[in-house]
């Protein structure tokens, strides 16, 4: 599937051409796809339970947008978000302890695949209600204009989620409001077996944003550079000019919507097909092509993710759970409270 | 100490409170400009500016949503839902992220943040404008939930809900807004979990909270008359749900009327007689008697209405009944 860009240039001018930079792209989209590879191994061990939904085939939207960002921005999710938080910096660990629903986890095991959270980070959380993230955006939004900040939110959700009235909503007021908030939609095509063209009335979901006269855009999911340049230009709008924007990436998750689907609405050719323009591997064929990178480069980098997802099992493994004793913890903040 | 109506002494803990945290914003519908839909926000746009008194398009998700996101990244914000009635269009924001974004993320933020919002009804609004649901927020835990009766709680509670770490839902009352009361000038906080007896009795005991915590004192005022003396709780507090007054009371008393202003089903005064009976059983002399809203959509006609919502009469005539002198 050839998916039509909005931004006209957006292949004709990369924003990363050093070593380095590209290097960090390539190794941030690996190390999403190995953990998630191995997280699918440890939910059919029953070392993860619960629902749980692999990112995996959407490294490039996901770094390629999360890159752009600084550490003291903010990030909003779904569920289907331990590539965010991977990206976003939260250690691997802290993320496959929380799976593991271990006391060392990113949410001390109360949230789960679902619920990953980090201060430190500015990871503001996964929400497994659809489309419930994107007003607490907002509100990120306003505090940041209150407190005349210069941060930027990002707000990540899924096709699915355009349908709901939430996005609409947040959409309005951030215009309304210049809220410096970048809206993306990470567009896979599908919501759980419901394909965009059999929910959405505009199935080129950028269209949406013309309703709140928002810049949008549209770029191709799979390419890690087309959506980083685009997402600068975003952010640069959000951080400089307090302007909102909607920035859909249209991409395909290669695995069911969540472990326990047995992905019954779709062909398995079209899944090849999108696996033919893998992010990671046209990343790598293109460095290699700029000779930034060799096949044992490849090999390497990839024994030494590989190894890294290794540590975080082991962490998550030997973490302690929760104590039962600590089952009514934060359910109120402050002292007394009951 | 100055007389003020409930309204005014709301006003006034919303002034104090923004005066003295620069954090402190209000958002809601018409809450700025037009001064509020009951005036409660009356003037605190002139003093206090756009910012700080943000008038919202009519998007109820929005408007928690974003007083959720604002609390979670360092702002204390008060959301006005014009009516409770309302919110029902914002439950998956109050419930499932407000009340549960500390716990689910493992205690890594938390969600200063106050919702006030009327409910009531006996003003001919009809069945979707006139209901009390406090109950279904003193449902779920990690929502705190007061329903004050008199303009000093109302202004002392206020500014303690302000100044709490987590989500409260600060219940007001469309029938009480107008009722005047002795209010504390200045710093004057009232605790989030403290219920009181509001008028010493001992012969029966009646608990209500909000605009049904002035018809239980009116009824009070008239069984004195009949020789009948009773004590009413405030129940300000119904989540956490301080029972200690009222236990304490029915020892004294061995009879318990609850007041509501909602329906009886799975109410407010449902959990307070378990309660009661899980912790003084053995004072009690007569079941607890719950009195509560007819089960039905509030009717528009005045005289169905009337008899829809619980009045002085019905709580008379049940507190006889209960000590066997009808
Ligand atoms: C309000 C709500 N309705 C239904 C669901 C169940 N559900 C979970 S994910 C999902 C599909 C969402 O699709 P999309 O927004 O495209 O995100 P994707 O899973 O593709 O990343 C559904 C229906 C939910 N979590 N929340
Ligand atoms: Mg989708």
């Amino acid at each position: 599937m050839k998916v039509e860009q909005r931004a006209a240039d957006s292949k004709s001018k990369e924003a990363l051409t050093d070593k380095t930079s590209l290097l960090n792209l390539y190794r941030e989209m690996l190390l999403i796809r190995r953990f998630e590879e191995k997280t699918a191994e440890m939910y059919q061990l029953a070392k993860i339970g619960g629902f749980c939904h692999l990112n995996i085939g959407e490294e490039a939207t996901i770094v390629g947008t999360i890159s752009a960002l600084r550490r003291t921005d903010y990030v909003y999710s779904t569920y289907r978000e331990h590539g965010h938080a991977i990206a976003k910096g939260i250690d691997p660990k802290a993320v496959m302890a929380e799976l593991f629903g271990k006391e060392t986890g990113t949410s001390h095991g109360r949230g789960g695949s679902m619920h990953l959270f980090s201060e430190e980070n500015r990871f503001y959380g996964g929400y497994a209600i659809v489309g419930e993230a994107l007003p607490i955006a907002c509100g990120s939004g306003y505090a940041i204009n209150y407190k005349e900040t210069d941060e930027v939110v990002m707000s990540s959700f899924g096709d699915g989620a355009t349908n709901i009235g939430a996005f609409h909503e947040s959409l309005n007021v951030a215009k309304l409001w210049h809220l410096p908030i970048v809206f993306v939609c990470v567009n896979n095509l599908y919501g759980m077996g419901t394909a965009v063209n059999r929910a959405s009335a505009v199935t080129e979901i950028w269209k949406k944003a013309c309703a709140y006269d928002m810049t949008s855009e549209r770029v191709d999911g799979m390419d890690v550079l087309a959506v980083r340049r685009i997402t600068d230009q975003l952010v640069a709008r959000a951080r400089e000019k307090h302007e909102p924007s909607l920035l859909e990436c249209v991409t395909y998750r290669y695995r069911g919507h969540s472990m326990s689907d047995p992905d019954t609405y779709r062909g398995k050719d079209e899944i090849k097909e999108w696996q033919t323009r893998d992010p990671i591997l046209s990343l790598g064929e293109h460095m290699k092509k700029q000779k930034l990178l060799t096949d044992e480069e490849i090999e390497r980098i990839d024994e030494e993710i590989t190894s890294q997802v290794e540590d975080a099992v082991k962490f998550a493994e030997e973490s302690p759970d929760p104590d039962p004793k600590d089952l009514y913890r934060d359910v109120y903040a402050g002292e007394g409270a009951a | 100490m100055a007389v003020l109506a409930m309204r005014d002494a709301l006003n006034q803990a919303l002034r104090e409170e923004m005066k003295r945290d620069e954090s402190v914003f209000l958002l809601g519908e018409d809450i700025g400009l037009y001064d509020g839909s009951f005036k409660v926000t009356r003037g605190l746009m002139k003093e206090f500016g756009e910012k700080r008194v943000l008038d919202t398009p009519i998007a109820e998700e929005i408007i928690i949503g974003t007083a959720i996101g604002a609390a979670m990244s360092g702002l204390r914000p008060v959301a006005e839902m014009m009516t409770v009635n309302f919110i029902m269009v914002a439950m998956d924001q109050v419930v499932n992220a407000a009340a549960h974004i500390r716990y689910m993320f493992g205690g890594g933020t938390k969600v200063p943040l106050v919702i006030r919002t009327p409910g009531g009804g006996g003003h001919q609004l009809g069945a979707q404008h006139s209901h009390s649901h406090e109950n279904w927020f003193a449902h779920v835990p990690g929502l705190k939930v007061v329903a004050p009766g008199t303009p000093a709680d109302a202004k002392g509670m206020l500014k303690s809900a302000i100044r709490d770490d987590n989500p409260v839902m600060f219940i007001e009352n469309e029938g009480t807004y107008a009722i005047k009361g002795e209010v504390p000038d200045g710093e004057h906080l009232v605790p989030l979990d403290k219920n009181e007896v509001k008028r010493p009795g001992d012969d029966i005991t009646i608990c209500a909270h909000s605009r049904m915590l002035i018809v239980a004192m009116d009824a009070a005022t008239e069984l004195e008359k009949e020789g009948i003396s009773a004590e009413v709780v405030d129940m300000r507090a119904l989540r956490p749900l301080d029972m200690a007054p009222v236990v304490e009371s029915v020892k004294k008393t061995s009879r318990l009327i609850t007041v509501e202003e909602g329906w009886r089903s799975y109410g407010v005064g449902s959990e307070i007689a378990s309660r009661v009976y899980e912790e003084a059983f053995d004072y009690l002399d007569a079941p607890v008697a719950r009195i509560a809203a007819a089960e039905v959509p509030a009717p528009y006609n005045k005289r169905l209405e009337k008899i829809a919502f619980p009045g002085k009469a019905d709580v008379i005539v049940t507190a006889k009944a209960l000590l066997g002198k009808n």
